[in-house]
C-alpha cells in the first residue's frame, strides 16, 4: 500500500532526500513535467484536458524528529527535537538513527531509585539520550555522526474500525491522495494543475513559499492533516480560517457546494488547529486564492499518528471533484 | 539470529501479566523439557523442570528462581465514548506509557494506543507529567463494539518487539526477567555437558512484581539445598550513582549482603576466578527486592544466593542487557553448581 511505503520513509525536515526520491519515482511517468527546485520542493505539472485557472495542489512531505548533537564517553547520544515535540512523548520509544538506520531506544531512570517529586515532572529533552547499545564514543562514533536526522520507529498496521496507525501520517496522508490524484487515468473533465511536495513545513520555514513564488498560481489548494475539535471518520475538513490565514471565503464555499452536490462527507473547521504553510503561500508574489482541505489525523506528531481509510478515500474523491469543478478565476 | 536470542525475543514478545501468566508459563516449559526429566506446573502457576543430578545416593537439591511475570494494566472503566481507562500492576512509571502501542487481552487481543485525555497541541503544562489519570486507551472502536471486545479486567501489555542493538545488546519489555529466565536456560543447556551431583529445579517464578508470591510457595514445596534467585539490576548510566548500579557488559552482579549466605557467595566467585568468568559485586545489606528475599525464609530457613543481570531502564518497554552477561551468568551458574557435591557441601554450608 502506498500509504504504508510513505508512513515508512524517514524524512525529518530539512532531510528530505528519502521521500523525494520515492515520490519522483512513483509521479515521473505519470506527469508532463517535474522538476527539484532550489530548496528541495518537487514541482510536477501535469496537463489535464483542459486549462482553466492555474491551479496547484501542495502537500508537505517533511516529518517531525530528531537530530543528533552530541555523543558522550559512554557512547550515548544527545538529540535536538526537530519540529514541535512535545517532551513527554519521547521515554520508552524505539527510534532510527541516520541515513544507516542505526536502531537505537530512548530510556528513562527506573521507577525505583526514583524520588516521588521526580516523577510529576515531565524530563525535557536535555535530560533524555538515545542508546544504540554500545559502551564507547568510538563505537558510536563508527556508526552514526552529529547532524544524523532521527526518526520515530512504527509499524504501519490497521487497527479498529478502519483506521491506520504509522508515524509521519501528517502529511504523508496528503502526499499519498496528491500522488493517487496524479496517477488517475485522464477523463475529459479533468484540468490541468500542478502538484508541489514541499519541504520543511515542520519547523516553520514553510518550505512551499518559494515553491508557490515560482508556480506562481491562481488557485492554491493546501492538502495538509488536521484535527482539533473535528472527528477521525466523518470526512475531509474544510477550514475557514486558521493562525496567520484566511483561506478564500468564495473558493472555499465552492467546494463545499462541490462536496454537498456529489454527496461527499466533509466536515468544517471555522479556526483551524494546525497552521500549515498557507500563510506563506497565500502572499507570495501577488498573492493566490488559497484553500485548505485536511485529512483528519489523531495524534499528530507522534510516533503514532492514526488516520481513518473512509477519510483518506473521501479526501481523494472530494479533490478530484474539485478538479473536475473549479475553473473560472 | 543466535538460538538464545530467538528464545529471549519469544519471551519478551510473551506476555504474563502478574497473576496472568499462564502463556508464559507453558512457553517455559516447553523450552526447558529439552534438558529436564521432570517438570510440572503448581497451583500457581509456578513452572518446575528438573534436571536430575548424576548421583542419587544422597539427593542435593538446588533450586533456580527467575521471575516470568511482568508489570501491567487492568481495564478499570469502559467510557461513553469507548475510551478505556485503567490500573497498574506493579511499579509503573506513567511517564513511560504515553503514546505506547498495547494488546488488550480480552477473549481475542485487541490493539490499542495509550493516549493522553487531553490534546496535547493546546496542553500548556508542558512541564507537568503526565499521571495515570490523564491517559486513556484508544482502540479505534465505537464504544458498542468495545463493550464487545473488552471487559473490566482484562489485562494489558505494552506490545514491544525485541530489537537487537549493538554489541550483542537487545532492548525490548520484560527483560525483567525474562533475561533472568534466559540465563537458567543457558545454564541447563551448559550442564548438559557437565557432570553434577545436585538435582537442579529450573522454576520460573510467578507474581514476583506484586511481592515476591511465587517464590514463597515454590521454594516451599521443593524446599531446596540451595536457593539462587536470578534477577535484574540497574545498568549505569549517566543520571545514576555508580555505586548504586552495575555495568552493563561485565558479567552478573553477584550480591553480598544479608540475603545471601555468605560461604555460598565466597563459593560461587571462586568458581568465577578459577573458570575466568566476569563478575561484579552488588551491595545490598537487606532483603533484596527480588525472589531471593522470599526464598531466604522459607521453613526452616534455605542458604540463598542472588545473581544479576544488569539492565538498562528498568519497567520502561526499553529495557536493555547485553547478552554476553547473560551468557557468562549460566555459566558461572553451571560451574557453581557443578562444584557442589555431598563431600563439599556441609562444609561450604557450615558457619
Amino acid at each position: 500500500m502506498l500509504l504504508k511505503k510513505l508512513s515508512q520513509l524517514n524524512s525529518v525536515s530539512g532531510n528530505e532526500s528519502k521521500i523525494r526520491d520515492f515520490i519522483v519515482k512513483e509521479i515521473k511517468h505519470h506527469v508532463d513535467d517535474i522538476r527539484i527546485d532550489k530548496i528541495g520542493n518537487i514541482i510536477a505539472f501535469k496537463a489535464g484536458k483542459k486549462t482553466e485557472a492555474k491551479v496547484m495542489i501542495s502537500a508537505h512531505m517533511d516529518e517531525v524528529g530528531l537530530i543528533i548533537n552530541s555523543i558522550d564517553s559512554e557512547g550515548l547520544l544527545g538529540f535536538t527535537p526537530v519540529g514541535d515535540i512535545d517532551n513527554r512523548i519521547l521515554i520508552s520509544k524505539p527510534v532510527i538513527v541516520g541515513d544507516k538506520e542505526i536502531q537505537g531506544v530512548i530510556g528513562a531512570k527506573p521507577i525505583h531509585l526514583q524520588k516521588s517529586e521526580e516523577r510529576k515532572k515531565a524530563l525535557d529533552y536535555t535530560e533524555l539520550y538515545i542508546d544504540l547499545g554500545t559502551s564507547t564514543k568510538e563505537d558510536s562514533e563508527k556508526l552514526v555522526s552529529i547532524g544524523d536526522y532521527v526518526s520515530f520507529k512504527s509499524d504501519f498496521i490497521k487497527f479498529g474500525e478502519h483506521l491506520f496507525k504509522g508515524k509521519a501520517l501528517d502529511n504523508r496522508a496528503g502526499c499519498s491522495v496528491l500522488i493517487d490524484i496524479i496517477k488517475k487515468e485522464k477523463e475529459d473533465s479533468d484540468i490541468s494543475f500542478y502538484a508541489v511536495f514541499s519541504v520543511m513545513k515542520e519547523i516553520g520555514i514553510f518550505g512551499g513559499y518559494p515553491a508557490t513564488y515560482s508556480v506562481d498560481p491562481d488557485i492554491n489548494i493546501i492538502l495538509d492533516s488536521s484535527l482539533g475539535k473535528n472527528k477521525l471518520g466523518d470526512g475531509p475538513i474544510i477550514s475557514f480560517m486558521e493562525k496567520g490565514t484566511f483561506f478564500d471565503k468564495k473558493l472555499t464555499q465552492e467546494i463545499i457546494n462541490i462536496s454537498n452536490e456529489k454527496k461527499i462527507p466533509y466536515q468544517l473547521s471555522g479556526f483551524d488547529d494546525n497552521k500549515s504553510d498557507a500563510c506563506k503561500m497565500q502572499t507570495s508574489g501577488q498573492g493566490s486564492k488559497t484553500i485548505k482541505i485536511s485529512i483528519p489525523c489523531n495524534y499528530r506528531r507522534s510516533p503514532v499518528s492514526v488516520i481513518s481509510k473512509n477519510d483518506l478515500n473521501n479526501t481523494y474523491n472530494l479533490l478530484d471533484q474539485v478538479l473536475k469543478n473549479i475553473g473560472g478565476k | 539470529m543466535s538460538g538464545l536470542k530467538n528464545f529471549l525475543k519469544e519471551l519478551s514478545n510473551d506476555s504474563g501479566v502478574s497473576g496472568y501468566e499462564e502463556s508464559i508459563s507453558s512457553l517455559v516449559k516447553k523450552y526447558f523439557e529439552k534438558y529436564c526429566e521432570e517438570s510440572y506446573s503448581d497451583s500457581v502457576y509456578n513452572t518446575v523442570c528438573i534436571k536430575k543430578g548424576q548421583e542419587n545416593s544422597k539427593e542435593i537439591k538446588i533450586m533456580l528462581a527467575a521471575h516470568i511475570d511482568e508489570i501491567g494494566l487492568m481495564i478499570k472503566d469502559i467510557a461513553e465514548d469507548g475510551s478505556l481507562y485503567f490500573a497498574t500492576i506493579g511499579g509503573f512509571d506513567p511517564r513511560v506509557l504515553l503514546y505506547q502501542e498495547v494488546t488488550i487481552h480480552g477473549d481475542k487481543d485487541i490493539f490499542g494506543l495509550i493516549v493522553p485525555e487531553k490534546d496535547l497541541n493546546k496542553d500548556i503544562e508542558k512541564e507537568k507529567a503526565l499521571g495515570i489519570d490523564d491517559l486513556k486507551i484508544d482502540t479505534g472502536y465505537k464504544m458498542e463494539k468495545v463493550k464487545e471486545l473488552v471487559k473490566i479486567g482484562d489485562v494489558v501489555t505494552i506490545k514491544r518487539e525485541l530489537i537487537s542493538l549493538e554489541n550483542e545488546s537487545v532492548s525490548g519489555k520484560a527483560l525483567d526477567d525474562r533475561a533472568g529466565v534466559a540465563v537458567m536456560y543457558e545454564c541447563a543447556k551448559e550442564l548438559s555437558h557437565l557432570k553434577h551431583e545436585a538435582d537442579v529445579y529450573f522454576v520460573g517464578t510467578v507474581q514476583e512484581e506484586v511481592g515476591t508470591r511465587g517464590a514463597a510457595t515454590s521454594s516451599f514445596s521443593i524446599n531446596p539445598d540451595i536457593g539462587i534467585a536470578i534477577d535484574v539490576s540497574f545498568g549505569h548510566t549517566p543520571e545514576l550513582s555508580k555505586n548504586r548500579t552495575l555495568e552493563v557488559g561485565k558479567g552478573a552482579g553477584l550480591t553480598i549482603g544479608g540475603n545471601i549466605h555468605p560461604k555460598l557467595r565466597a563459593q560461587m566467585a571462586k568458581v568465577g576466578e578459577e573458570y575466568n568468568i566476569p563478575f561484579q559485586y552488588e551491595i545490598d545489606p537487606g532483603p533484596t527486592g527480588t525472589d531471593a528475599r522470599a526464598i531466604q525464609i522459607t521453613r526452616e530457613g534455605i542458604p540463598t544466593l542472588l545473581l544479576s543481570i544488569p539492565l538498562k531502564y528498568m519497567h520502561t518497554s526499553t529495557e536493555l542487557i547485553n547478552l554476553s552477561d547473560v551468557k557468562s551468568s549460566a555459566k558461572l551458574l553451571a560451574r557453581f553448581i557443578a562444584s557442589i557435591t555431598k563431600d563439599n557441601l556441609e562444609e561450604i554450608l557450615c558457619y
